[in-house]
């Protein structure tokens, strides 16, 4: 079979596996199962922490680029695009849905606010990024900080967008939507970083200096990681804006930076899978925390960073280090298909990289 | 003008507080090129030490310069046994793993102590005790000066200036500056590293305390979260200064809370909104990074292959 | 790969615990059974002192009632989840409540933006919620589900400034708010707006942020425009320090503030520097009438601190909410919801409250004075339409909509305490 077809019936799987997730995850259920509101809701925002944190990833993990300043970029996509389906919106679609109906009309115009978010958000990942072309490590992660907490302070400047109070969007996001961005998120970034982007980008991490006498135009693949990064994150912030329908910058303060963070190094660095699977943790863990027994509940956030603190001590490089989870199951598949690719070059280049301690090579050595 | 020199003083104030915690950021990055995240907690830690010493000891019932310094030290012994202890359990057997992990491990730190005095004593701000007889002294015109800037004035220089003794003329100082310059070469040389970095923690912890008992003279309020702001904006200060840079920090202090009274001053005439005040601290820090992206006073390393 | 099943195995086993936990739920409508209701607030976050003030109030509340027997023979249970202070969160447990707890009516939030978080959901799962102190108009504006008992920021912003331009007869006003607060700004907007049409002017505005250290640098450039009084709506923890700063610097104009300042903390915070100030508030726990003492004396002896006001609407939410279940004598939430919305003249600690169409609650406010550790009744502020208890006790709550901001002041002919007032 050419791997064309290959691919595209993999991607209808996919597409019908989400729709068919999408039915049982909604009110009415698939053939009568459903999953729970609560645990509906759950996996949602777990959905949209792996886009963010996927798209972290992108930066810090493959890049070596310590950005703490994530939900500065989510708040941006989630306010710019609710700007859009508050006031504009609901007008367009209205006039859209006599043309191609309703259904159609209403994913067009989120797909538009999803495209708005996204373009605003890479805009300010080119505002970020353009300061790392020449500030490293620390000074890099400070200011993507600052940046995000000064872009928390102008919204709550704006009035037109609720200020303090928080702003009340229009839901649109389902889990068809957040599956299939994920899904999107994870293809995309699993490209980029199996590309030759992706190898500029880790020679950048694991050595600037070396890349750049490379030929390796570092700024270019720094601004670049992060445009597309932020992008993501964006997106991220309009899916997390339409679902929640309700828009707070107590929700975009730096502590879910700081999460995000946690995920990718709880996953470990440098793995996509293991952002997956530290999103998934990292969201659930809180609310699992909540059946602590009576009085105990209250220690609730203490158990949860002391478990932190434990998993750090215990498994430095993060639950699957810099190894790919089930991938070299897919790697087989291809290798045999294809056969004609040299182990090494397309498939692994990140995965047997040396020790854990990749990013720390500067001055430690 | 009496305005002006009222503004100065006041932020002169915020600053001062901003740089001792600063040093504590500066002094542990320089060394373990770590960002202690949960810094600005024993900031806030310190306070509570203080709170928690005045009551026993009798010193809440009203001022005595007796008691002032007896909290004051105290808090500072006690807070720098905790900055140890968290080097020691948290930091120590990580520090040889990447960057990133020790930072959510300063992060994880940070929380489980915010979190575990929320639990213990209550979000609810409570009054520290006045341990200094408050008075407020006219210097011209509407310009005055509390007693408890003049305290915070006083403290902090002479704090300053005793780190400064420990740094430069001490062998413990010459041992911490070797460890800053190179940790492996100084550990060759036959430095204990182990002890000077736990000294360094101690140090910089006893300092935030300082400014923890302090802030809580002059604004007795004190709650578990008092840390995650103020201690946020000394890193800002400390990242101005050029982090790992003693005297930076304390320039970056001193700048960020007059740049933050001033533009609650005088923003307003110049076309920046009161309101923008908290982002006026990360506005000056990428400015000034972008033209020198070491800070004011770090230096410039040339990298090397 | 054994690390890789390893991380397998701890997934797989935090899902498991995750899904397993599925029961039935506790609660459910009907008419058996004990009733669940569900509180949910900050816990652990910034604002966790107001969420644990009014879970104090909420828990005693339903612990009288229960002594008391219940509510038609029936207990009552409270389920408590914490929301970190995080929208996000707020309307996350409200999801669980409902979906995993099956309440069958929702108490909380204090702050308006987790509020407006969570009562979509509510709204949603047509579960009624009573917000005991979400001031924001929008609040209620989400459905016919959701109502409050506590004022609206129009009444109370009004309130004041009618105080200050008739009572103290101030012309210049300086506002110092806290930023972040949608309560802080919901005042101020209202009480610039009033004061300016009762012919003041506002000559400086200066902000904050929960959580700072220094006011002094906000105080100067106020001092600089010397304002007749300084209007403060935030909460106990921050303005008993700026009062304190302002004294520092010798303002001597009057601070003016809401019921955020209700604490006994901001004695200990402020101290002498605050006499002099006024607030608006629900009550007086210094009102002499025996609902009120006993509620101070039983909070009191249960928690070893006196009650803020955010206790004190806690516990009237929790009763207002038992009234209705009381009135509807089902906890069907239609029913339910409509009792709620009837509920008229309740005597509350925080005052008779009644719901208006929009369900919020109509009741007069007080404002008190500030003197030597002590609130001393000054007068009560009506909402329009609604007269003084002593003429006519029952109003329509149609004709008491407070959707006009505006409020009538009179001075009731019995006041407990009717101090001096001398600007």
């Amino acid at each position: 079979m050419p791997i064309f077809v290959k691919r595209l019936l993999a991607a209808l799987v996919i597409v019908l596996l989400l729709i068919a997730m999408n039915q049982y995850m909604s009110e009415a259920g698939l053939f009568g199962f459903g999953v729970p509101p609560y645990y509906a809701r759950v996996i949602m925002l777990a959905g949209i922490n792996i886009i963010l944190a996927v798209s972290l990833n992108l930066i810090t993990g493959f890049t070596g680029q310590f950005s703490i300043g994530h939900a500065g970029f989510m708040a941006v996509g989630a306010y710019s695009s609710a700007y859009l389906t508050v006031f504009y919106a609901q007008a367009w679609e209205r006039s859209l849905a006599g043309v191609v109906g309703a259904t159609l009309a209403h994913a067009l115009i989120f797909l538009l606010a999803i495209l708005v978010g996204a373009i605003v958000a890479a805009l300010a990942g080119l505002i970020v990024g353009i300061p790392s072309l020449r500030l490293r490590g620390d000074y890099l992660a400070i200011v993507t900080l600052g940046f995000a907490e000064i872009i928390r302070i102008v919204i709550l400047n704006i009035d037109k967008v609720g200020g303090a109070t928080g702003f009340t969007v229009p839901a649109y996001t389902n889990f068809l939507w957040v599956g299939a961005f994920a899904v999107i998120t994870i293809v995309v970034v699993y490209n980029i970083v199996h590309s030759d982007v992706g190898r500029a980008l880790v020679s950048i991490r694991e050595d600037e200096l070396a890349a750049e006498a490379m030929g390796i135009n570092t700024t270019r693949y720094k601004v670049l990681a992060f445009v597309i990064s932020s992008a993501l994150a964006g997106m991220a912030g309009v899916l997390f804006g339409h679902y929640t329908s309700f828009l707070s910058t107590n929700d975009f303060q730096f502590i879910r930076s700081f999460e995000i963070i946690i995920m990718i190094v709880l996953g470990g660095m440098g793995s996509l899978t293991g952002s997956v699977l530290g999103a998934v943790v990292i969201t659930i863990m809180p609310e699992l925390l909540r059946r602590l027994p009576g009085d105990f509940s209250r220690y609730r956030l203490v158990v949860y960073s002391a478990l932190l603190i434990l998993i750090m001590l215990t498994r430095p490089q993060g639950l699957l280090g810099t190894r790919e989870f089930g991938l070299s199951w897919l790697k087989r598949a291809r290798r045999r298909s294809e056969g004609d690719k040299p182990a090494g070059s397309g498939g692994v280049p990140i995965a047997e990289q040396g020790p854990p301690s990749a990013i720390d090579s500067e001055e430690r050595a | 003008m009496d305005t002006f020199v009222q503004q100065l003083i006041n932020g002169l104030t915020v600053g001062a507080i901003y740089a001792l915690i600063a040093l504590g950021y500066t002094m542990v990055y320089g060394i373990l090129r770590l960002i202690n995240f949960a810094h600005g907690d024993i900031y806030m830690v310190g306070a509570f030490i203080g709170y928690f010493m005045a009551f026993p000891l009798g010193f809440a019932t009203g001022p005595s310069l007796l008691g002032l310094s007896v909290v004051l030290i105290g808090s500072m012994i006690a807070a720098a046994l905790v900055g140890m202890a968290i080097e020691r359990f948290a930091y120590r057997p990580i520090r040889k793993y990447a960057r990133m992990t020790t930072l959510i491990t300063a992060i994880g730190v940070s929380l489980l102590i915010e979190n575990l005095f929320v639990v213990w004593f209550g979000a609810a701000p409570r009054a520290f005790p006045q341990l200094l007889r408050e008075q407020s002294y006219t210097l011209f015109g509407n310009a005055a000066i509390s007693k408890s800037q003049i305290l915070i004035f006083a403290v902090s220089v002479a704090l300053m200036l005793l780190l400064q003794w420990v740094i430069f003329k001490t062998k413990v100082g010459t041992a911490m500056r070797a460890v800053s310059f190179n940790l492996n070469s100084a550990k060759l040389m036959g430095i204990n590293t182990d002890f000077i970095i736990s000294f360094t923690f101690a140090l910089g912890s006893a300092l935030a305390a300082a400014a923890g008992v302090l802030t809580a003279q002059y604004n007795p309020q004190i709650d578990p979260l008092m840390g995650i702001i103020t201690g946020l904006k000394a890193f800002v200060a400390a990242v101005l200064g050029g982090i790992g840079n003693v005297p930076g920090a304390v320039l970056g202090g001193l700048l960020i809370g007059i740049a933050e009274t001033f533009v609650v001053g005088y923003g307003q005439n110049v076309g920046i909104p009161t309101t923008f005040r908290d982002a006026v601290a990360f506005a000056i820090l990428i400015l000034v990074l972008l033209f020198r992206p070491t800070g004011l006073l770090g230096s410039t390393v040339q990298e090397k292959v | 790969m054994k690390r890789i099943l390893l991380s397998l195995g701890l997934i797989a086993s935090l899902l498991f615990a995750f899904a397993c936990e599925r029961k039935g739920g506790p609660g459910a409508g009907g008419n058996s059974g004990p009733i669940v209701v569900g509180y949910y607030g900050d816990l652990t976050g910034r604002t966790s002192n107001f969420g644990q003030s009014t879970k104090n109030g909420v828990e005693m509340a339903a612990d009288e009632i229960n002594k008391a027997g219940g509510i038609n023979g029936r207990q009552i249970t409270i389920l408590s989840e914490d929301d970190e202070g995080r929208p996000e969160k707020a309307a996350t447990v409200v999801t669980k409540l409902i979906d995993q707890d099956r309440v069958i009516a929702l108490l909380g939030e204090v702050a308006s933006g987790n509020t407006l978080a969570a009562a979509p959901k509510a709204q949603a799962a047509k579960v009624p919620m009573i917000s005991p102190s979400s001031t924001n108009p929008a609040v209620t504006q989400v459905g016919d589900y959701i109502s409050r008992v506590c004022f609206i920021d129009p009444f109370q912003g009004d309130v004041m400034a009618k105080f200050a331009a008739n009572t103290l007869k101030a012309k210049k006003a300086a506002i110092m708010l806290d930023f972040n607060s949608p309560y802080s700004r919901g005042l101020t907007e209202f009480f610039e707006a009033s004061f300016k049409k009762l012919g003041g002017e506002i000559v400086d505005k200066q902000s904050y942020t929960q959580g700072d250290r220094d006011y002094k640098g906000q105080l100067t450039a106020i001092r600089s425009k010397n304002p007749d009084v300084i209007y403060v709506p935030g909460y106990y923890g921050e303005v008993g320090v700026i009062a304190k700063q302002a004294k520092q610097l010798d303002i001597k104009a009057p601070m003016l503030g809401g019921d955020g300042w209700d604490s006994t903390q901001l004695w200990d915070l402020g101290g002498d520097a605050l006499n002099g100030d006024y607030i608006s508030n629900h009550y007086s726990v210094d009102d002499p009438s025996p609902a009120i003492q006993k509620f101070v004396t039983d909070y009191k002896a249960r928690y070893g601190n006196v009650p803020d006001a955010l206790a004190a609407l806690g516990y009237d939410a929790m009763k207002v909410l038992a009234d209705a279940i009381k009135r509807a004598g089902t906890t069907e939430e239609p029913q339910l919801k409509d009792a709620i919305a009837a509920t008229k003249n309740f005597a509350g600690v925080t005052g008779t409250i009644s719901l208006d169409k929009d369900r919020n609650a109509v009741k007069p406010a007080v404002v008190l004075k500030l003197q030597d550790h002590k609130y001393t009744y000054v007068e009560t502020i009506y909402p329009e339409g609604m007269t003084p208890p002593a003429a006519v006790p029952a109003t329509s709550p149609a004709a008491a909509a407070p959707a006009s901001p505006a409020a009538a002041t009179k001075k009731p002919a019995a006041s407990p305490a009717a101090a001096k007032v001398s600007p």
